[in-house]
This record gives structure tokens, C-alpha cells and sequence, in this order.
């Protein structure tokens, strides 16, 4: 392990208990008393001061650990609260609308997870890419993707994001490249969406990422030696959030230290219940990949309070004290504890802005069961399986009768 | 040509498996019409039990675990989560972990685990959570399970079972609702089976795990929660269907609809519609079998009737329907009085919007519709 003078204060107990993610860390992590205070806070909502990143938010893997101070502004720190709690939201309605028998099949929450998401993407750029696997409305809605086309997917909707076709695994926006059903099977197309930018030569990166699950399979190694031998600009992210499918980590990975998996890549574990710390560690991760030094491998240590899909009620698996104890490290109350505790925001106001959200979620949710289910006409089942204009003349339906002629 | 081949090293792996294990013969055709005559000779309406496909489905597994040391389980969530669909429950309190064997989920790593242990003379069960995701692994199941022990000139034989759900579920759209029987159905080496009562699934799974190749087992989804009335016979512990053999659920005299799996059930309900409608009598063959496909079956039903109709939900083209249509022409053409019809899945990616899947998919109706159709009624 390569340490630099500023890792240096790293507590070593952090070393000795390399297996444990570090949100089940002893409590020194939850409490943010010790978080020094910050200083010349700014007036307007638009101008830059530093925060402190706490000391034990990474863990190093040949690879200099990210300053632990963030430049940010009050603007951006009330953004990252907003964001979490509408992706917050927007999975409760999720949950909600799938006990009412209105979303069909797999719904995977992201609830708990929620500081990845928004931490990476006040990280990139619009121009850079993300791809994830099944657990994506927060990517997608922070992507671009709105609550209502997300809804509306869910509901199979005709105006949902993927017009019904695609559901709750597969939404897909601008710069963002979905939803992949089959575990591990993203993470050579993130790679190779890097590849495309560096072939283009666009200077930006590709945010690749996969549970704790995903990171056993085969593919995902081979998709390290690819981009380490051709040197692209691929930051691989583990959401390691303890638990692939029903499996705790422990009990699926010979080595649960997912941010070393790329060996000859330098890794960095993060404390993803803290939102800060996936913010600055990402921003670090980007300057080190856009300056040619090739991939990393993060693990975001994260927690995922729902079951794996809707269909798995999560606590077969896991005790509720393990569920109640992890609840506890919440990032949207360990960021509000902050914000407040820094006076950028007041417990009214932060009651405010979750309240506003849950107006919006519950708006844009009614807004989706408007929308219209798709028709049930052959032109409408069989679009978009080729590009338009480059149809075969004809597919053919479950009888000769019904087979499709494109006019 | 037969004595010859005993004398290979892998012919005697089977005959020295025979002799230890004298009572489980599956793959002998007399043990198989044994038990259907004991079937016919001791069955009762009193011994008669509804059993679940998922039951009827751990109860093979158990029973194969408990009387061959041989056989083990693998798959993602068999042991601790009892299985994804719950098809595994209780083995692992019953047989313990060395015989129920979690994995990470690592397809491509634990078939290829699977099919290796198989190599080495072990009898392995490996399970996929569906068969979208044996795609990751198919390359082990074709190249290395299926052609070994033609490729070793029958040196090296592979008893090795893979099992899951397979084809249409509901509302999970194109990644996780394909239908793989043509898939497998095209490759020599392998057997595939395909249940459909709770019947076929305890006789053809215990059927393939003792089968000394390997053997795919399609079962479906949907089927697993239904219950069907399992004979006295189906519920001792030596029942085994023969792989290759389809049965006829329903006999008739104007049509024949060949089904296979969750289709046999929406043929039945069309069958009987067109009874009720039309005063028709379609005979409906459930397949049990894709390969071997039992093409005499099929052929002579359909000299009695001379109409033919698959119903599958596999894609339309190069699929199980393709290939008995094909057959069809080349064995019973003369038979025919009119030209073979099929219902299939459409040539789509399954979508999710429930209207869309819909159509996508064979339903009873389009069954109907089709069948008044080719009988002109």
C-alpha cells in the first residue's frame, strides 16, 4: 500500500480491519462531533468555501488518498441534500406503487444508496459517461431522466422513459447507459464506452459501475486488464453494499476488499454513506484518469436497506438490529447532521426541502398515472427492435397471420 | 457395434455405476416401463395427491440427494436463501453444505465448476437462477459439457444436470424472459427436457440427473406455485420418465397441437374451447422432451388426425416449431390434409408494458383462433 505524507494520519485501525466495509466500522465514523468546524462560511448560496472530508472516509490502494478538504459551495451542499431526498422519495413511491400491484416484475430500490449516485454525479461532467447495472433510478434521474418518465416506465407507460418497453432494469438517457439486467454484463460496456472516448479523444471518463456481486464475475477482471493494458479513462465502482442478492459479501468474495480487485490498478475505498467523501473522492478519481493515468477501481461502502428486488423482503439474510444499526448511518441524515451543524441549514429548512420533494414526487407520480399504457397494435410491439429506416420488411408475430409488414 | 463400445473406458463407468446402484436404472428402458405398469396396477384414487411443480421439483432433488452420494447441488442462493424460487427449500438442513452449495454469482466460473466436478466423475446439479443467465455460461455447457465425451472418443463422460427456470415470466421484460429450447435443442450431446405437470417434472428431472450425459432441464416460472394430481406410482421415490418421450394429455381425432412446457396447459383450455365451440377434437402431445424429440409420437398422431399445429414460446425462427414443422414434411407430408401451422412467440424482445408482452406471447386465444382456422370451422 502506497502512503503518502497526507495519508500518513490515517488510523491504522482502519488497516487491520481491512475486511470490514467502512461503514461497520466502530461508531467513530457516525459521530460528527469531531468534524472540525468550518470556518468563513459564505453569505451567498454561489460562493466556494471548504469543508473537511472526514480522516477515515477512504481507504488507499496504491493510489494517493483525495485531499480531505472539498471546495464546495452552500448552493451545492443544499443540492446534495435535495438530490438524495428526492431519489429518497422517489424510491418510496416506487415501493408504494409496486405494493399496489401497479409496477410488474423486478423493482430493485436504492434506498440507503443514495450518497453514491448524487456523490458521482456532482463529480463528472454531463459530458462524461455512466453506466450501472439493475438498481438504476437514481442514476437515471440524476442523469437527467425526470421522476415522471422514470414513474411512468415503471408503470410500463407509453411516455416512460424507455415508452414501456424496458421497465424498471433497463432506462436509458443522454450519457447515461443504463440498466443491464445480467449481473456483471455492464462492466465491459463501460469499459468500452471508455474506449470509445478515448478513441474520440474527448477527454472525458467513464463511471463504471456493480454491486458487490457483480465484482466475482469473470468479466469484470477481464474488463480490468483491458483497461489498464490500453490505459483507459474508466473509473470502475464497486457499490458494495454488503449483500448480492441474498449472499453477504463475506460469503461470496474470497476477498471482500473490492477496491484492490484490480491488483495492478489503484484502488480506493469510500465511505459512501457520506456524500462528501464520494464527492471529492470522484473528483479525484477524474483528474487522476483525465491526466492519462489510466483506470481505478473504487468500492463505494455502502448499505441497502430494501431487499434485493420488491419480491425479497430483505430480512432472511440480515438481522433487523443489522438493518436498524445501518439505518442509523443514514447519508441523508449524516448530511443534514452536517449542514446544520455548519448552520447552512436550519432543521425547518431541511424539513422544508424534504417537503417540497415529496409534493414534487407525489405530483410527478399523479403526472405518470396519467400517461397512456402503450396500444396493443403490431406497430407499436414491433418499433424500434432495428434503427428506423433500417427495418427488415417484415417480423413475424406469434401466428403468419400477425406477422408485421413495415410500410 | 454395441459389444464393442462396452468395452470402452467410459461405457464401464456406466456399467460399474449400474452395479452399484441396482435399484436407479433410469436410463434402461425396463425400469421405465416397470414403473408404469406399477403405475397402472396400483394407483388409486385415494393415493392420487395434488403436488406444486416447485414440490414435485424438491422432491426429486431430495430424493436423488438422499439415494446417489454423487450428486450435489450448486447455484446462486440453493442453500442459505433456499433458493430463489424456493425449488431447493430444506436441502441444505437436510443434506448440508457440502451437498448444497452456495455460489457467488459467477455463471460462466461455477458451470464450468459444475461441468468440471462432472468430468471427474461426480454428478452435479447446477442450477441458474433462470436461463437468461446460463448465456454467460453456455459456452461451458456447449464446448465443454455437451462435446467431451464424443471429443474424448468416449473416453470421458460428463453427468451433469443444469436446471432453471426457463423462458416467458411476467413483467421482466427482454433480459430475463427468452425461451432457450432451440437454443440447446440444436446441440448434439446434450438432452434437454422441458416439464410441464408436476408429474413430469419429479419423473424428467430424476431422469436427468441420473442420465449419464448431460442433461438441460427447462422448467418455467409460472408453473412452479401450480399443483397438479400426482399418481401413487409419481410419488415413490423409483419414478423416472423416459427423456425422449411425449406424452399424450389429451386424445382426438381432428387435430394435433404439440406443446411443450407452460404452453401444454393454455393447449389443454384452447382444446377444450374447441370442443366446446366447434365440437372438435384436438389431441394435445406434450413434448416432455426436445431433445430427444419423439418425432413417432407426433407422426402418428398426426396420421390420425392429418392436422398439425405447434404451440411454443420460443422465437419463431430456426425454433422447436420450425424443426417439427420440418419433420412433419418429412415424415407424415402424405399424412397431411392441410399445410402445419404453428403458434410461437413473437420476433420481438419481450416488452415490458403488460399489453405489449401480451402480444408477444402465445394465449389461449390465439390457440383458438388458430386451430378454427386450419379446420376450416
Amino acid at each position: 500500500m502506497k502512503v503518502s505524507s497526507k495519508n500518513i494520519s490515517l488510523p491504522l485501525v482502519i488497516q487491520s480491519r481491512a475486511r470490514l466495509p467502512l461503514n461497520r466500522l466502530p461508531s467513530a465514523s457516525r459521530s460528527f462531533a469531531q468534524v472540525a468546524n468550518v470556518d468563513n462560511i459564505p453569505e451567498s448560496d454561489d460562493a466556494t468555501f471548504t469543508v473537511p472530508i472526514k480522516e477515515t472516509s477512504f481507504e488507499t490502494y496504491h493510489l494517493d488518498p483525495p485531499p480531505y478538504t472539498l471546495e464546495t459551495t452552500k448552493g451545492q451542499l443544499k443540492k446534495l441534500f435535495h438530490d438524495m431526498t428526492m431519489i429518497r422519495r422517489m424510491e418510496m413511491a416506487a415501493d408504494n406503487l409496486y405494493k399496489q400491484r401497479m409496477i410488474r416484475g423486478f423493482c430493485h430500490l436504492s434506498s440507503g444508496q443514495e450518497a453514491v449516485a448524487v456523490g458521482i454525479e456532482h463529480a463528472i461532467s454531463k459530458e462524461d459517461k455512466l453506466i450501472t447495472a439493475y438498481r438504476s433510478h437514481g442514476n437515471t434521474l440524476m442523469r437527467g431522466g425526470t421522476i415522471r418518465s422514470i414513474i411512468g416506465e415503471l408503470l410500463g407507460r407509453r411516455d416512460g422513459i424507455a415508452h414501456g418497453k424496458g421497465g424498471s432494469m433497463h432506462m436509458y438517457t443522454k450519457g447515461f447507459f443504463g440498466g443491464n439486467g445480467i449481473v456483471g454484463a455492464n462492466v465491459p460496456l463501460g469499459t468500452g464506452i471508455a474506449l470509445a472516448q478515448q478513441y474520440n479523444d474527448t477527454k472525458n471518463i467513464t463511471i463504471n459501475l456493480y454491486g458487490d456481486g457483480a465484482a466475482n464475475q469473470g468479466q469484470v477482471h477481464e474488463a480490468f486488464n483491458m483497461a489498464k493494458l490500453w490505459n483507459l479513462p474508466v473509473i470502475f465502482g464497486c457499490e458494495n453494499n454488503q449483500y448480492g442478492m441474498g449472499t453477504s459479501a463475506e460469503r461470496a468474495s474470497a476477498s471482500t476488499d473490492y477496491f484492490k480487485r484490480g491488483f495492478y490498478i489503484p484502488g480506493l475505498r469510500v465511505n459512501g454513506m457520506d456524500v462528501l467523501a464520494v464527492l471529492a473522492a470522484v473528483k479525484h478519481g477524474r483528474n487522476f484518469v483525465k491526466a492519462g493515468n489510466g483506470p481505478l477501481v473504487y468500492e463505494y461502502a455502502t448499505y441497502r436497506y430494501a431487499g434485493h428486488s420488491m419480491s425479497d423482503p430483505g430480512i432472511a439474510y440480515r438481522t433487523r438490529e443489522e438493518l436498524q444499526e445501518e439505518r442509523e448511518n443514514d447519508p441523508i441524515s449524516n448530511l443534514k447532521a452536517k449542514l446544520i451543524e455548519w448552520d447552512i441549514l436550519s432543521d425547518t429548512e431541511a424539513k422544508a426541502i424534504d417537503k417540497d420533494v415529496r409534493a414534487l414526487v407525489n405530483h410527478e407520480v399523479e403526472e405518470a398515472q396519467k400517461m397512456l399504457v402503450p396500444q396493443t397494435k403490431s406497430d407499436v410491439l414491433f418499433e424500434d427492435i432495428y434503427v428506423r429506416g433500417s427495418e427488415p420488411s417484415q417480423r413475424r408475430g406469434r401466428t403468419v397471420d400477425e406477422t408485421f409488414y413495415a410500410s | 457395434m454395441a459389444s464393442p463400445r462396452l468395452f470402452r473406458p467410459a461405457a464401464r463407468l456406466l456399467s460399474s455405476r449400474l452395479a452399484t446402484t441396482p435399484l436407479r436404472p433410469a436410463f434402461a428402458q425396463s425400469a421405465c416401463a416397470q414403473s408404469a405398469l406399477r403405475a397402472r396396477g396400483y394407483a388409486t384414487e385415494g393415493g392420487v395427491k395434488e403436488v406444486t411443480v416447485r414440490d414435485a421439483l424438491n422432491e426429486a432433488l431430495a430424493e436423488e440427494l438422499e439415494s446417489n452420494q454423487k450428486t450435489f447441488i450448486l447455484g446462486e442462493e440453493v442453500a442459505q436463501y433456499n433458493g430463489a424460487y424456493k425449488v431447493t427449500r430444506g436441502l441444505l438442513d437436510r443434506f448440508g453444505p457440502k451437498r448444497v452449495i452456495d455460489t457467488p454469482i459467477t455463471e460462466a466460473g461455477f458451470c464450468g465448476i459444475a461441468v468440471g466436478a462432472a468430468l471427474a466423475g461426480l454428478h452435479p446439479i447446477c442450477e441458474f437462477m433462470t436461463f437468461n443467465f446460463a448465456m454467460q455460461a453456455i459456452d461451458q455447457i456447449i464446448n465443454s459439457a455437451a462435446k467431451t465425451h464424443y471429443m474424448s472418443g468416449g473416453i470421458q463422460p460428463c453427468n451433469v444436470t443444469f436446471r432453471g427456470p426457463n423462458g416467458f415470466a411476467a413483467g421482466v421484460a427482454a433480459q430475463h424472459s427468452q425461451d432457450y429450447s432451440a437454443w440447446y435443442g440444436s446441440i448434439p450431446g446434450l438432452k434437454v427436457v422441458s416439464p410441464w405437470s408436476s408429474e413430469d417434472a419429479k419423473g424428467l428431472l430424476k431422469a436427468a440427473i441420473r442420465d449419464p450425459n448431460p442433461v438441460v432441464v427447462l422448467e418455467n416460472e409460472l408453473m412452479y406455485g401450480q399443483a397438479f394430481p400426482m399418481s401413487e406410482a409419481a410419488q415413490k421415490s423409483d419414478f423416472v420418465l423416459p427423456i425422449g418421450k411425449a406424452k399424450i394429455e389429451r386424445p382426438g381425432k381432428d387435430l394435433t397441437i404439440v406443446s411443450i412446457s407452460r404452453c401444454v396447459g393454455q393447449s389443454l383450455t384452447a382444446a377444450a374451447e374447441l370442443k366446446q365451440k366447434y365440437g372438435v377434437d384436438a389431441e394435445v402431445i406434450n413434448l416432455r422432451s426436445v431433445k430427444p424429440l419423439d418425432v413417432e409420437t407426433i407422426v402418428a398422431s398426426l396420421k390420425k388426425t392429418g392436422r398439425l399445429m405447434v404451440v411454443e414460446s420460443g422465437y419463431p425462427m430456426f425454433g422447436l416449431s420450425s424443426e417439427i414443422m420440418a419433420l412433419s414434411m418429412e415424415y407424415g407430408f402424405d399424412y397431411l390434409t392441410a399445410p402445419a401451422v404453428r403458434v410461437t412467440g413473437a420476433e420481438v424482445p419481450t416488452p415490458y408494458a403488460a399489453g405489449l408482452e401480451t402480444m408477444a406471447f402465445p394465449q389461449e386465444d390465439t390457440i383458438v383462433n388458430q386451430a378454427a382456422k386450419l379446420l376450416r370451422v
